[in-house]
């Protein structure tokens, strides 16, 4: 592999990262949570933030109204035609038309895209209208407005606090969580000289490889807990600064249940290691994908409750948000932030629900593989079947439904995640370190030693054979 | 005679409580339902309270108060006699009146007075109603239905008198329902400062 395209597919996979978390993840998230919670509580939540076109406009665009409808009906029925003409074509097996067939599929496409393209800005010119000219996007505007907000807002700084720690607070707080995401992998490796082409099921290609993860790591999801843990200096470190008492129960309270909680996110996915038998992010999703998801082991999907658990008192949501504990605390470490430094604490905890839901992904839902997708494609093959429906794919396709279930899954763990954060009512302190100490810790330790007698006796490679039979 | 005590069990929890799992499973669910009926489920099932206040407009009770205004005459003037009944009973102290005689020619002369300035200052009014409630003459209404104009100034929430005759009713009127009995009307009593009861 050349320097230039590992440097180039670097830079592209930190980029995609980026994007992906702090720039739509993210700011998605703050609108979703709210918006969630009020769905839940029979609201409609934000969703009136807008951006106001002068009435020029709204009349201008009133008038693409019914050219709009018509070239929608005229795409449709050309597309229809096609799609008709096509299938008579496939099903006689010749083509009698004076059309070539290829015309005629790139008609169909052509000219579907566009009627439905018609349709949506239809849709859409209809909602602007009705709405008087405010483009509202469902309150997508929101965390637009909520950052702008930010960016504008006084940057108070307590005139007794540690300015230079006071500072260092968010940004020690939102980079670690941002770095986990290095050695997370969004899909199978990558073969860059084969990538319009059919590749064969299993064995070894030639060629560039690039894996689709920004760093491949031998120490894989340690690396995560190493950098995760950092976050708790940043929560500890705003709450000695801010020169404020609340802030400093707040910092103590974070940096307690945050190195309490650290040692079980640890033991609760040793199970898990055990049977994938690597700690490398990319072998534990490429285990599943040859055998089954983890989470259909009993003692995994344990392990995995247990690590949920212990996630989100890592990450201090509710139930498990004592450090910030408003009813007790006031703001708890953030009472004194404002502005964008409270903002980068914020993204800080969203970016750490996104990257929980991809470990969790990862580890036990098997990560980018779908269901029934090989590296050469579908094959829907049930066990009761001779021989499966087979829809060959060229590799670059693959790779994208990867990455886009990959994200599907994450977005399922987020919306669980902002479920339990709005229908869990919070721990008292006491309770949430008995719940680490005296529930979690020996539970997950005993889940070690089961695993650890399941492997030895052989029950576990004879489970995984079977499931690997259906 | 012995008194019979009934003994109540002090409340236990079941193991499956005790687990907390299977209750937070529970909880979850609960919630999860109530997101999807309201998230994506049919229009006529979702049980959104949410009015999107511009676009939409709850109606308003049929006693709403809204502005102010006078009601006028028939011939145009205000039906106020000012009394200060409003003024004396306005608790925010909100409307400011100065009162003036008719011309000595004129029918109402010696009968009744007239408002040379009526102002109300709609900011501080607390849209409380003791006003209405107070005019002997129905002279003062707040059956406008209509909130005031947003400004950014101040002054324009000083209504003088000809801004408060100038505001219809909800039904666009500008008199109301109760007939008024002028001097010189048969139906008039007659009855004056200077003659008396
Ligand atoms: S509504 Fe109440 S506060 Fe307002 S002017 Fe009348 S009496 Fe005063
Ligand atoms: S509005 Fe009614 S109460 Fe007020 S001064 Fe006029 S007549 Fe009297």
């Amino acid at each position: 592999m050349t320097t230039e395209v590992l440097l180039l597919s670097s830079i592209l996979k930190i980029v995609f990262v980026l994007v992906v978390t702090v720039g739509a993840f993210a700011p998605v998230l703050i609108w979703a949570e709210r918006r969630q919670s009020a769905m839940i509580q029979d609201r409609l939540g934000p969703s009136r933030a807008a951006i106001v076109l002068p009435p020029s406009a709204v009349a201008f665009i009133d008038k693409a109204r019914l050219p709009m409808w018509r070239g929608f009906a005229l795409t449709g029925i050309v597309a229809i035609v096609a799609l008709v003409a096509v299938t008579w074509v496939a099903v006689r097996g010749t083509n009698p038309l004076p059309i070539p067939t290829a015309t005629l599929t790139k008609a169909l496409i052509g000219f579907g895209a566009a009627s439905v393209l018609l349709r949506i800005g239809y849709g859409v010119h209809g909602m602007i209208v009705r709405n008087q000219g405010k483009v509202m996007v469902l309150g997508l505007l929101h965390p637009l407005a909520d950052a702008l907000k930010f960016i504008f807002k006084e940057d108070f700084v307590p005139p007794k606090s540690d300015k230079f720690l006071f500072a260092a607070g968010p940004i020690i707080a939102l980079i670690p969580a941002i770095a986990a995401f290095a050695v997370i992998p969004f899909a199978s490796t990558l073969h860059l000289d084969h990538w319009n082409q059919v590749l064969p099921r299993t064995g070894e290609v030639a060629g560039t490889i690039i894996p689709m993860q920004v760093a491949s790591l031998d120490v894989g999801i340690l690396f995560i807990f190493a950098v995760a843990s950092t976050g708790i200096i940043g929560a500890a470190i705003s709450g000695y600064a801010s020169d404020n008492k609340f802030s400093l129960l707040g910092g103590i309270r974070a940096a307690s249940q945050m190195v309490s909680y650290e040692v079980v996110l640890g033991l609760t996915l040793v199970p898990a290691f055990m049977v994938y038998r690597s700690l490398r992010l990319e072998d534990m999703a490429m285990w599943q994908h040859e055998h089954s998801w983890g989470i259909f082991n009993p003692l995994l999907a344990l392990g995995f409750i247990m690590f949920f658990t212990a996630a989100i008192a890592e990450t201090k949501r509710v139930p498990f948000d004592l450090p910030e504990g408003e009813s007790e605390l006031v703001g708890g470490y953030l009472t004194e932030y404002s502005g964008m430094k409270f903002g980068m604490f914020f993204m800080g905890e969203f970016v750490e629900v996104v990257a929980l839901g991809a470990i969790a992904a990862i580890l036990f839902f098997g990560a980018w593989d779908v269901p029934f997708l090989y590296r050469d494609g579908f094959d829907f093959r049930l066990p009761f079947m001779a021989s499966g429906i087979v829809v060959p794919l060229a590799h670059w396709i693959v790779i994208a439904i990867q990455v886009l279930f990959f994200l599907l899954k994450i977005v399922v763990f987020i919306w669980f995640q902002l479920m339990i954060r709005w229908s869990l009512p919070r721990f008292r302190y006491d309770q949430l370190m008995k719940l680490c100490w005296k529930g979690l810790l020996p539970l997950s330790l005993l889940n070690i030693l089961l695993m650890g007698v399941f492997i030895l006796s052989g029950v576990l490679d004879k489970y995984v054979g079977l499931l690997d039979r259906l | 005679m012995p008194a019979t005590v009934k003994v109540i069990k002090k409340p236990r929890r079941t193991i499956a409580e005790q687990a907390y799992v299977p209750e937070v499973a529970k909880g979850i669910s609960f919630a999860a339902r109530r997101f999807f009926k309201n998230t994506f489920g049919p229009t006529a099932k979702k049980e959104i309270d949410t009015v999107k206040y511009p676009e939409e407009k709850r109606e308003y009770p049929e006693r709403f108060r809204g502005i102010h205004r006078l009601t006028q005459r028939f011939d145009g003037s205000p039906r106020c006699v000012a009394c200060l009944c409003c003024s004396t009973a306005c608790p925010a102290q909100c409307i400011y009146i100065e009162a003036a005689e008719y011309e000595p020619d004129d029918p109402r002369y010696g009968y009744e007075r007239y408002p040379a300035v009526f102002m109300i200052d709609e900011l501080r009014c607390i849209f409380c109603g003791y006003c209405v409630e107070a005019c002997p003459c129905d002279a003062i209404r707040m059956d406008t239905g209509m909130h005031m104009p947003p400004s950014t100034s101040r002054d324009h929430f000083l209504y003088d008198k000809e801004t408060l005759l100038s505001i219809p009713g909800k039904d666009g009127t500008y008199l109301t329902a109760n007939p008024r009995h002028e001097p010189g009307d048969p139906s008039h009593p007659g009855i004056d400062r200077e003659r008396g009861h």
